[in-house]
């Protein structure tokens, strides 16, 4: 069994406007030792499904799902007193915006040492001591003066690190890391992935590392979940993705990559916006970016099987060709 | 650090010497006269009346009146009430225990209620809780002090008989001042239910001046709370599983803190002023009676050099607040 199994989650907020599922029937596993990348473009709903699994939502999101089960724990069963017995201690999360994420008030020995605490019981000079030793590991220097630094004193990188440590205190068997490097500079970006990547092997932990940056994924992954507007599209390992992509949207995604573009001399982007809360289409959601679409495709969209990577799509490519497209296609309106 | 606190030390010249002009000016742009005033019924001859003139040095020019009165600030000297024939230091000290315990009293009670008050309301935001503290909040602030003491006055004095009208004790206690504190000087006497009937002396005054700054204090704290709670380090800290009373009363209240702390120093401005009223409507012996008193008087001396002294206190303790706000704030701090 997976460290983490997710079957059909969805997400639904209420707003003044009436619900509005953010994420609709995403299942997902990750295993010990092994790293999920989830792609899409901002407001795809990667963050809401783990803030779901967080339990993090505010109470206006409802979420439901077949199975939400961790380390062979039914997570849709437990009360938020011990899920907060697992957040945190087994399950960290990194988020976008390192820098804010820290609470300005307190100093970085602090925030570092209160999982300890809470999670583990550590005492005051043994809290010290693992944080030292956790801000080694995440490669800041001089760990012992940073203990005693605001957040305020530290760089956009220097906070994500922290950020790290944290996550790491309790030696969590599950890393979130949403979007770690996107509020980054390009060139900390590749160090915190690294280090990262590192972290990952080295304790064995699972990673799901959620991005909108098919370079990202690359250099990272090794099983590869494309979502679109809340759904899941295409999974698929990492190498097969990148030379066969199933799903127009991941071929779409891929030939934004600026390696790629060269080949057509311009860097080409996908013409739209993930629909938000009241423009979505009628059966396929990608369907009004999508160059293949036909008029079936604003009707329905069918799940395709593993030959397919699972894609959600009526006429999944095969490479670069779309199969069981009608000679005629008439055009979408 | 240093360098912030004596910034903000520079401020004071110029608001002091800013508030001995207004001090000056403002009680002999009233209209009466100190001397007719201090006459009486009875009446002066016109000679009489020169003479007196020139004693206080009334007749000399305004200008050289005013930088008189300045060389005596200089040398720590606020003149001499034209009533008591006391130096106006001595009467301040005097007197200002009983509105610095009164003031005390009301601050504390304002945060000690406005404070929690806020917190609930915004961690249920929007709910009955959420409404009715801040429609009462509301109600606080808009109220016209005079008519809420005289409410208070008539039900729980009049109707109930629970609280004594005027006063800070009653008058079968008598002992020297220490501290000038009645609530410690009364324990001190060792006297029996001296102590209950100072304490039963200073709930409606406190209430009465705790109102408007409870009322700020709950709304201010409620606003800074609802900012902070939806701020990313508050999804960091619940998501390293701390319980939902930690993150509110540490992570995110020490954050919204840091404007509620300006807030409650700009308060003592208001605690001030309402002290004026609120020691009239009670018979309060402080500072506020006393600059009410010499306003009818007249006695120039003492209004100039008690709104002097009013305003010092404001500034000394804006200037702590300062310094507060500057420990709190790490961003501040060096
Ligand atoms: N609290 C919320 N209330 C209503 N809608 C929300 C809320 N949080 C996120 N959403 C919506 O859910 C969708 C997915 O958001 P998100 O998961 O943050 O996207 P991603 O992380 O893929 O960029 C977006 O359309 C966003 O507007
Ligand atoms: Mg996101």
């Amino acid at each position: 069994m997976a460290l983490l199994e997710i079957e059909n989650l969805t997400v639904s907020f209420k707003t003044s406007s009436g619900p509005f599922k953010a994420v609709d029937g995403v299942s997902l596993t990750c295993d010990r030792g092994e790293i999920l990348s989830i792609v899409g473009e901002s407001g795809s709903g990667k963050s809401v499904a783990m803030l779901a699994l967080m339990g993090l939502l505010p109470w206006t999101a409802t979420v439901t799902a077949d199975a939400m089960r961790f380390d062979g724990r039914d997570m849709l069963q437990l009360g938020a007193k011990d899920r907060r017995k697992i957040i945190g201690k087994d399950i960290a999360m990194i988020f976008q915006e390192p820098m804010s994420s820290l609470n300005p008030c307190f100093t970085v020995g602090f925030q570092i040492g209160e999982s300890l605490r809470i999670h583990l019981g550590m005492g005051r000079a043994e809290r010290r001591e693992r944080a030292i030793e956790l801000l080694n590991l995440v490669g800041i220097p001089a760990p012992e003066k940073r203990l005693n630094q605001f957040p305020h004193q530290l760089s956009g990188g220097m906070s994500q690190r922290v950020m790290i440590a944290m996550a790491l205190a309790c030696d969590p068997k599950l890393l979130i890391a949403d979007e770690p490097t996107t509020a980054l500079d390009v060139t900390i970006q590749a160090q915190i992935l690294d280090l990262l990547v590192g972290l990952q092997e080295s304790h064995g932990m699972g990673l799901i590392l959620i991005t909108h940056d098919m370079g990202v994924v690359a250099e990272t992954a090794e099983r590869v979940q494309v979502q679109y507007a809340g759904q899941k599209v295409e999974q698929q390992n990492v190498r097969a993705l990148f030379s066969d992509p199933h799903h127009p949207y991941t071929q779409a995604l891929l030939s934004a990559l600026p390696e790629r573009a060269t080949r057509h001399g311009r860097l080409p982007s996908i013409p739209g916006v993930v629909p938000g809360q009241g423009d979505r289409p009628a059966g396929c959601l990608f369907s009004p970016r999508c160059q293949y679409a036909t008029e079936r495709c604003t009707r329905e969209a069918v799940r395709q099987d593993e030959e397919f990577g699972f894609a959600l799509c009526n006429y999944p490519l095969k490479d670069g060709q779309p199969t069981g497209y009608p000679e005629t296609a008439e055009a979408a309106p | 650090m240093l360098r912030f606190f004596l910034y903000r030390l520079a401020l004071v010249i110029p608001t002091f010497i800013g508030v001995s002009i207004v001090a000056f000016a403002f009680i002999r742009l009233l209209p009466g006269d100190p001397i007719l005033l201090l006459a009486g019924e009875r009446g002066i001859t016109p000679e009489r009346y020169e003479q007196l003139q020139a004693v206080y040095g009334f007749d000399r020019p305004v200008i050289v009146q005013y930088l008189d009165y300045v060389a005596g600030i200089l040398q720590g000297d606020l003149g001499t009430s034209l009533v008591t024939k006391r130096p106006v230091l001595q009467e301040f000290f005097t007197l200002f225990p009983a509105t610095l315990e009164l003031a005390l009293c009301a601050i504390i009670l304002a945060v000690v209620i406005g404070i929690p008050a806020g917190v609930f309301a915004a961690v249920k935001r929007g709910s009955w809780f959420d409404q009715s503290i801040m429609g009462v909040a509301l109600t606080g602030y808009s109220m016209p002090i005079f008519w809420w003491g005289l409410l208070l006055i008539i039900f729980f004095s009049g109707f109930l008989g629970w609280t004594p009208v005027s006063g800070r004790i009653s008058l079968l206690f008598f002992f020297e001042p220490v501290t000038g504190f009645m609530l410690i000087d009364s324990l001190l006497s060792g006297q029996a239910g001296a102590f209950k009937s100072a304490v039963s002396h200073l709930i409606l005054p406190t209430i009465v001046l705790a109102t408007i700054p409870l009322a700020v204090i709950a709304r201010q704290t409620r606003s800074a709370m609802l900012e902070v709670l939806g701020e990313d380090y508050v999804r960091t800290a619940k998501s390293k599983g701390l319980a939902p009373k930690r993150i509110i009363g540490l992570h995110a209240l020490r954050n919204a803190l840091i404007p509620v702390v300006t807030t409650i120093g700009l308060q003592v401005g208001v605690l001030m002023t309402g002290a004026i009223l609120t020691e009239t409507i009670f018979s309060w012996p402080g500072i506020g009676k006393w600059m009410i008193d010499s306003v009818g008087k007249r006695d120039y001396a003492v209004v100039q050099g008690g709104l002097l002294l009013i305003a010092s206190v404001i500034m000394i303790v804006n200037l702590a607040v300062d310094v507060l706000y500057g420990f709190i704030n790490p961003r501040i701090r060096r």
